[in-house]
């Protein structure tokens, strides 16, 4: 007889573990309880919390600014690496200026787009759409760059012109690598999404949320709240994972 | 074809120089040479992929871009377009010549039938073998009717298995079509078994070192291989190749 397969279920044992692990912690008073509280109160904490509590409309608020910034950092690099791509001069002419701020922590800027944008969502969601940019850009760029020399001659063998070229080859080519930026672009958005809640005058998402939480002490609300930016940002990355392999479905074959 | 007054160097090596060559309508001319003597920078040349230093290419009085020509690359999993099926990679020069949807089709179907080919083409590349991803690319080629087609080396990344098989494939494609090509080949068997001419390129600057006629019948099957006329071609080819390695 031939037994069932364990191995979908594999990726839960280390689940298991750690919430094993958490509550031995917890039984064994090796960390003071109110640091720590059981999983079972964080649990609670997260469930009411997402079912009708402040922490669902938090979370709600971090996705949209998350993915506004995504959406604007997107719209702005992905033609534009499209454009420094194909042309390899102009970007060798940039890179230094696109590898220096794409290597500045995006929160150093945070007081400049506060001068720019005041208090409000606006300067969070656009130092998130900078930062994110600059990485699509630089992602894009190096797929257009990168498209396979014999591929480009075989095009060009076969009589198409160099706007065919960019748009048959160029741009299939650089699809791969543009995933790699959108998802490293939307996972860095959040990252400054989340800082920018905590510190500059805000009065809602994650981050704030996280904070607040700390400030006033109710842990498992904080563990809940770190626990939804984990989920917001795993889900994010699986679903930009599951979009390359429906639209890219050669990437690495 | 006709070239006339070839000339090309790379950096200080002069690979051709003053370089003359014919070749033939309706021949299948198999160009072979030491290794760095430029054979698949000739067809490049003539092909227009790479530029030439001085010198024409003429065929029939036309020039490269007033023909129709096919090219295979040796790598074929880089030639390919992965995110086309392989019905459309080989529709693919045809819409660039703006043939319209259904004739494109029927040409496609046409040409799948006339070579006898049985794969699915609504497959990826990727998901072919890589006898059957070059069997499409030579496709691809073949599907605009080109006056003649250059192959580099197209079955250099096949095992040997596929790569008998694409030989009889290839001799086919031939039989069928009668497309003037030349074949780059490192391969000295294969270079006489499919050839009516072998082109036997010198040592950079490269010269036609000979440029015999192999007349064998066609098809040409294993049996071709250990006949008389064979051997002795392949031997006279071998003794030229030889001489002109050890030229120094």
């Amino acid at each position: 007889m031939k037994m069932p397969s364990f191995e979908p279920l594999r990726p839960i044992i280390g689940v298991i573990a750690l919430v094993l692990l958490w509550y031995w912690v917890v039984w064994m008073r090796l960390v003071d309880p109110v640091l720590l509280p059981p999983p079972v109160d964080t649990f609670k904490a997260m469930w009411t919390g997402m079912t009708g509590g402040k922490l669902g409309l938090d979370f709600v608020r971090t996705v949209e600014r998350t993915v506004y910034a995504t959406a604007i950092a997107a719209v702005i690099a992905i033609p534009l690496g499209i454009v420094l791509g194909s042309a390899e001069k102009m970007y060798r002419s940039l890179e230094f200026v696109i590898d220096f701020f794409r290597s500045t922590p995006a929160s150093a800027l945070f007081p400049l787009f506060l001068v720019l944008f005041g208090v409000g969502n606006k300067t969070k969601i656009s130092v998130a759409a900078f930062g994110a940019a600059l990485v699509i850009l630089f992602n894009v760029a190096y797929g257009v760059m990168n498209a396979r020399k014999t591929r480009l001659l075989a095009a060009k063998v076969m009589g198409a012109s160099r706007l065919r070229i960019l748009f048959d080859v160029m741009l299939r080519e650089s699809l791969p690598q543009t995933f790699v930026g959108l998802r490293n672009g939307v996972s860095l958005a959040l990252v400054i999404v989340v800082v920018a809640e905590m510190f500059i005058g805000s009065t809602d998402g994650l981050g704030n949320r996280v904070f607040e939480a700390q400030q006033m002490f109710e842990m498992p609300d904080m563990y809940a709240a770190i626990f939804a930016a984990g989920a917001l940002g795993y889900g994010l990355n699986l679903l930009f994972l599951t979009m390359e392999r429906r639209f890219v479905h050669w990437s690495g074959k | 074809m006709t070239v006339r007054g070839l000339s090309k160097r790379f950096g200080g090596a002069v690979i051709y120089q003053d370089f003359d060559l014919d070749i033939p309508r309706g021949e299948l001319i198999s160009v072979f040479g030491p290794n760095g003597c430029g054979k698949s920078t000739l067809i490049n040349m003539i092909a227009g992929l790479i530029p030439m230093d001085a010198g024409r290419v003429l065929f029939d009085g036309q020039t490269i871009d007033e023909i129709t020509f096919g090219y295979v690359f040796q790598n074929y999993r880089e030639a390919m377009f992965p995110w086309m099926r392989a019905f459309d990679n080989i529709e693919y020069p045809l819409k660039l010549r703006r043939v319209p949807r259904a004739e494109r089709r029927a040409r496609v179907e046409r040409l799948v039938e006339h070579l006898g080919v049985k794969i699915d083409l609504n497959r990826y590349p990727y998901q072919l073998s890589g006898g059957q991803q070059q069997l499409i690319s030579i496709m691809r080629a073949l599907v605009v009717e080109p006056e003649i087609l250059f192959l580099d080396e197209p079955f250099s990344a096949l095992d040997y298995e596929m790569t008998l098989f694409m030989r009889e494939q290839l001799q086919r494609i031939f039989a069928e079509t009668r497309t003037t090509t030349v074949l780059v080949s490192h391969d000295l068997e294969e270079a006489v078994y499919l050839a009516d001419r072998i082109l036997l390129l010198s040592r950079g600057p490269a010269r036609v070192a000979d440029f015999p006629v192999y007349a064998a019948p066609r098809p040409r099957t294993d049996e071709t291989l250990s006949e008389a006329s064979f051997v002795r071609m392949k031997a006279h080819c071998l003794e030229i190749f030889q001489r002109e390695v050890r030229r120094t």
